[in-house]
């Protein structure tokens, strides 16, 4: 019985290093200097970059976690400071729902309220979306970081004549904020390689552009599009912006980790 | 020190300040919490609003209906819905084994030094984004099917209604498979977090009466941690039922019902991702809005049930929600 | 210094009666304890001693469904009046705790400092001062000085508990209430301690609870003895180890039960 069990997380292991290793295989030679940072160039031809999707990806994214940060963290804070009544339970209950939304839908809804009204799409309306993903998220892993701090740094606190306030903010958040910190950007990697939320808002843009009102680019949106292309060279190009997404994502992942065993390695 | 005044009036204003700021802060931050029903309430009722024309149009029969002609008007759902749910349960069939065998493993069979190795390459198949696992379902997938399993398959199975007709590469056995492949990090890790929080005296009192390992597991943790378990597994389900991309680079984007594995389908996310922005009227966009607010409405359903049955095993705790 | 205004400091509990929900915790209990001096409470687990301290800083408000009937009196004005607020009082009475709780992400500078900085801005020499001087008292400084703002958490279990009491006297409160302070520690960490009881009872009045009867027996100059909540005995801590009027309290002093 041991074995089949070993067996089945073998292959199921198995199935990760396949990926990974075709994506560096296939991936690896495209990149170079001009990868990073040429745009796209004209269909059917060689060469090109995806600079501009590179610098789309970090916009989108990073307006979205400007959006979606505070939110989602003063969720959790209040999930885990005062959340034991009625309308916590509604919260983490709806919170734990809206998870597992498919991100599609999360696209239309921010389609509804954002680029209709405008009559364009927009990068600002690609991060609405991924902000209301990321919300959620966050409040779930700040409330869960928050409640680790023991109850008796609270009182700690409390028995020296803090207010409620202050002993949140300047103990209890204090000593979790290693915790919320690796939670967020846990959670901006899971966003930073959405791609179905962005089809109908941020939309893609061939050329380079900082506009936060014009369609954007970014790596998985320009991933979609040559890896159902019909050039060759899109699909080499393809490959390469995955390797390179991968890269962002498992940069942040890293982080994050990097981030949590500081902390928790000196002594606790 | 001075000792206790209670008159004064700067007495009186810090236990007021104090109370005060105290009730603001909580204000603030009940307002960040509000926003999760609002969002909420808000994509049901744009979903809602915006497929009203097509649900007062087609009613009910929006589901079981096959036809999905845009140029006469005449939207059907039911082969997506079909689709949807056959990619979904092939995924689950595939997905479970694997994912269970993954989460038993790390929490109850691993070397120590094994387990931390294994638990981050299982987190960083959950990382991975579903365009990515699109791409290498299209370029690497396929093929392989198409030359090492289909072939096999057909020869043993072939007389089955499973595998009728030639397989081009895009079908539902591809969109189930790489389905099923996104789905295990997650089932394993929800799972994980299920066995975890089962109470170590569990699998000590029954390896203190003499079972083995295995034996300790299957008669005291997993009749424990049963309804955590199921409960990943659908909390999976729902993670599949919503899938876009990867589906729809893989499945075939067609309108048809059928349960040979080896023909084209569709799902209801890849419907819309691959239709919304070529839809010209007003119904069409309608239609695709009634699929989303169908599709929101399994998931949410399906996410309750699936939290519902996690929370008995581990209350409250935030299981699933690490960016899975 | 603060010595001549604590000899007039008078602090009583009048007919306490502590609860959680309708559990009743603390019983009808009236004890006086006397400026400058070391009162311990000692009873068997459970007998509400560490209640009734908490009652006495007003903590135990502070878990749901916790209520309380009864004074507590602090130079004659009840604590649990409508005027006074629990945050000012708590400002006024420093509490150690059984674990020691630096906080963790500050210095040991910050952690001693952290009573002070609530107190309003202070400039940094007179900071300083303060800081340096609650150490002194907490019997800390010689080991501490010239790492100050090193993390709190790589001091030594005794030494933290030494910083949590450096910490409650910073803001030099009128009264120390201590529960179970040694607890944790080792017997030279609990043996340290019980000497800064003999010295801080100069500043303060000390309530010591403790489940350990030689610590009260060798600390403090009165003694309460608990037991299900009420009040059993309470008189000068020779007289109760040596002789003590209720049956209960002798039961309990050599061991009979508890």
């Amino acid at each position: 019985m041991t074995g089949l069990v070993v067996a089945l997380s073998f292959i199921a292991v198995l199935a990760l290093v396949l990926i990974l290793g075709n994506l560096v295989l296939k991936g690896a030679s495209s990149i170079d200097w001009a990868f990073f940072t040429r745009s796209p160039v004209p269909a059917g031809q060689t060469g090109g970059g995806v600079a501009n999707a590179i610098v789309g990806s970090g916009l989108v994214v990073g307006l979205a976690a400007l959006i979606g940060v505070p939110i989602g963290v003063g969720a959790g804070m209040y999930l885990a400071e005062y959340g034991s009544g009625k309308l916590g339970f509604i919260v983490r209950f709806i919170a734990d729902v809206l998870n597992g939304t498919p991100s599609i839908v999360i696209g239309i809804v921010a389609w509804t309220f954002i680029v209709r009204p405008t009559h364009r799409f927009s990068a600002l309306a690609g991060s609405v979306a991924l902000a209301i993903l990321m919300i959620p998220m966050l409040a779930r892993t700040t409330e869960e970081m928050v409640r680790l701090v023991p109850h008796s740094l609270r009182e700690a606190a409390l028995a020296l004549g803090y207010p409620r306030w202050r002993t949140s903010l300047k103990v209890v958040a204090r000593t979790a904020l290693t915790g919320i910190v690796t939670g967020c950007l846990v959670g901006i990697a899971r966003v930073a390689g959405e791609t179905a939320p962005l089809l109908f808002t941020a939309l893609g843009n061939l050329n380079f552009s900082l506009s936060v009102t014009q369609p954007m680019q970014t790596l998985s949106l320009q991933i979609y599009v040559y890896a159902t292309g019909p050039f060759e060279e899109w699909h080499r190009l393809a490959w390469a912006s995955a390797l390179v997404l991968m890269g962002l994502v498992l940069m942040i992942s890293l982080t994050a980790r990097w981030v949590t065993r500081q902390r928790y390695g000196s002594g606790s | 020190m001075t000792s206790l005044p209670i008159e004064g009036s700067s007495r009186r204003q810090s236990l007021l300040g104090a109370d005060r700021s105290d009730r603001i802060y909580r204000r603030i931050l009940t307002g960040f919490a509000l926003a999760l029903p609002l969002l909420f309430l808000m994509i049901l009722a744009v979903l809602f609003v915006s497929a009203l024309p097509a649900l007062r149009r087609f009613g009910p029969s929006f589901l079981w209906t096959s036809t999905w002609d845009p140029v006469a008007e005449l939207y059907g759902a039911a082969p997506m819905i079909v689709g949807t749910l056959l990619s979904s349960f092939l995924a689950i069939l595939i997905a479970v084994p694997l994912a269970l065998g993954v989460a038993i493993f790390l929490t109850e069979f691993a070397p120590r030094w094994l387990r931390q190795p294994v638990a981050f390459l299982v987190e960083l198949l959950a990382a991975i984004p579903s365009v990515v696992y699109g791409l290498w379902g299209v370029f690497v997938l396929i093929p392989f099917l198409r030359t090492a399993v289909v072939p096999p398959l057909k020869a043993v199975l072939g007389w089955t209604p499973f595998l009728q007709g030639v397989f081009y590469g895009n079908s539902l056995l591809a969109g189930g498979v790489i389905l099923a492949i996104m789905i295990v990090p997650y089932i394993a890790a929800v799972s994980r977090e299920v066995l975890l929080a089962v109470p170590g005296s569990q699998r000590e009192a029954a390896l203190a009466m003499g079972a083995t390992r295995w034996e300790a597991v299957r008669s005291a943790v997993l009749p424990y941690g049963r309804a955590g378990l199921i409960g990943a597994i659908i909390l999976g389900l729902g993670r599949a039922l919503g899938e876009t991309m990867a589906v729809t680079m893989l499945i075939g984007n067609r309108h048809d019902i059928g349960i040979s594995l080896l023909q084209p389908a569709y799902t209801m996310a890849a419907a819309i991702a691959n239709e919304f922005s070529e839809a010209t009227t007003n119904m069409y966009h309608s239609a695709l809005f009634e699929v989303g607010l169908v599709l929101f409405v399994v998931t949410v359903v399906v996410n309750a049930i699936a939290r519902i049955l996690i929370w008995r095993v581990a209350r409250g705790a935030a299981i699933g929600s690490r960016a899975l | 210094m603060v010595a001549a205004a604590n000899t007039r400091l008078r602090l009583e509990a009048s007919h306490l009666t502590a609860m959680f929900g309708q559990h009743r915790a603390v019983r009808d209990v009236s004890l006086l304890f006397p400026a400058n001096t070391v009162t311990a409470i000692i009873g068997p687990s459970g007998c509400g001693k560490s209640t009734l301290l908490r009652c006495l800083n007003r903590m135990h408000e502070l878990t749901p469904s916790a209520s309380v009937q009864g004074e507590v009196l602090l130079d004659d004005v009840n604590i649990y009046g409508d005027e006074v607020s629990p945050i000012e009082l708590r400002r006024r009475i420093g509490m150690v705790f059984q674990r020691p709780t630096p906080f963790p992400t500050m210095s040991i500078y910050d952690n001693v400092a952290a009573g002070l900085r609530v107190n309003g801005r202070r400039f940094r020499a007179e900071m300083d001062d303060a800081v340096a001087r609650a150490l002194q008292q907490a019997a800390l400084w010689d080991e501490v000085r010239d790492r100050l703002h090193a993390s709190a958490l790589a001091l030594s279990g005794g030494q933290q508990q030494r910083l949590c009491i450096a910490r409650a006297v910073a803001p030099q409160p009128e009264i120390l209430l201590l529960d179970e302070p040694t607890a944790s520690l080792d017997p030279a960490g609990t043996q340290r301690i019980e000497e800064l009881c003999h010295a801080l009872k100069r500043l303060y009045t000390i309530v010591i609870v403790t489940h350990n009867m030689q610590q009260a027996a060798r600390v403090s100059d009165y003694t309460a003895f608990m037991y299900l909540g009420s009040l059993i005995e309470v008189g000068r801590t020779d007289e109760i180890f040596t002789k003590p009027k209720v049956e209960q309290t002798e039961a309990y002093i050599t061991g009979r039960f508890g």
